[in-house]
């Protein structure tokens, strides 16, 4: 299976799954943990792939989201965002909302 | 070390901006405000896509840590009347 199908196979078997370092309880990074307290404050049913356990998973997902940092949210197989645009739509509402619709 | 003028330099060198302001002064993380005519009608993805863009690169180099807020110049004019 090649990394990107491997990826496609996450996000679609998952609706809300977050790409971080470390897991929710020992988090990594202070991005990847504001993310998940604040999946967590919005009663978020999430999964999570931890990327320092996999350096393919950890490149790829840079290339397959156009995107350079970690950590990246998907819900409903749509890429939401990284820890900037998290916390703004989690201030704004619009985060719980998405949330509510899964 | 890196500063927040030489991030600041690369991004307006790489992309038209209303305004730009670039904090840290810890060589690792930065905070960047970022206001562009070019964010018009695009997602906040898109947005933050265009400033990884005119950083050419950095971010999978010397650049970790780049917090992002980016704002039309609408939005901004509106948050800077204090009416947001």
């Amino acid at each position: 299976m090649s990394i990107e199908d491997k990826i496609n196979s996450l996000i679609e078997n998952n609706k809300i799954l977050l790409f971080m370092k470390g897991s929710p309880k020992f988090p990594q990074c202070g991005f990847s943990s504001l993310a998940c307290q604040i999946l967590t404050a919005c009663d978020a049913n999430y999964e999570t792939v931890d990327v320092l356990q996999d350096q393919d998973i950890r490149e790829g997902i840079k290339t397959f989201s156009n995107w350079p940092t970690i950590p990246q949210l998907y819900i409903n197989k749509e890429f939401v965002g990284g820890a900037d645009i998290i916390r703004e739509m989690y201030e704004s509402g619009e985060l719980a909302k998405v949330i509510s619709g899964t | 070390m890196l500063t927040p003028e030489y991030i600041k330099a690369v991004i307006q060198k790489n992309m038209d901006c209303v305004f730009i302001e670039i904090k840290g002064d810890d060589g690792t993380h930065f905070e960047a405000i970022i206001v562009s005519d070019i964010f018009d009608d695009l997602s906040k993805v898109k947005q933050h896509q265009k400033v990884y863009d005119a950083l050419d690169g950095m971010m999978k180099q010397e650049l970790h840590a780049l917090s992002i807020k980016t704002y039309t110049a609408s939005q901004w004019g509106k948050i800077q009347h204090g009416d947001n």
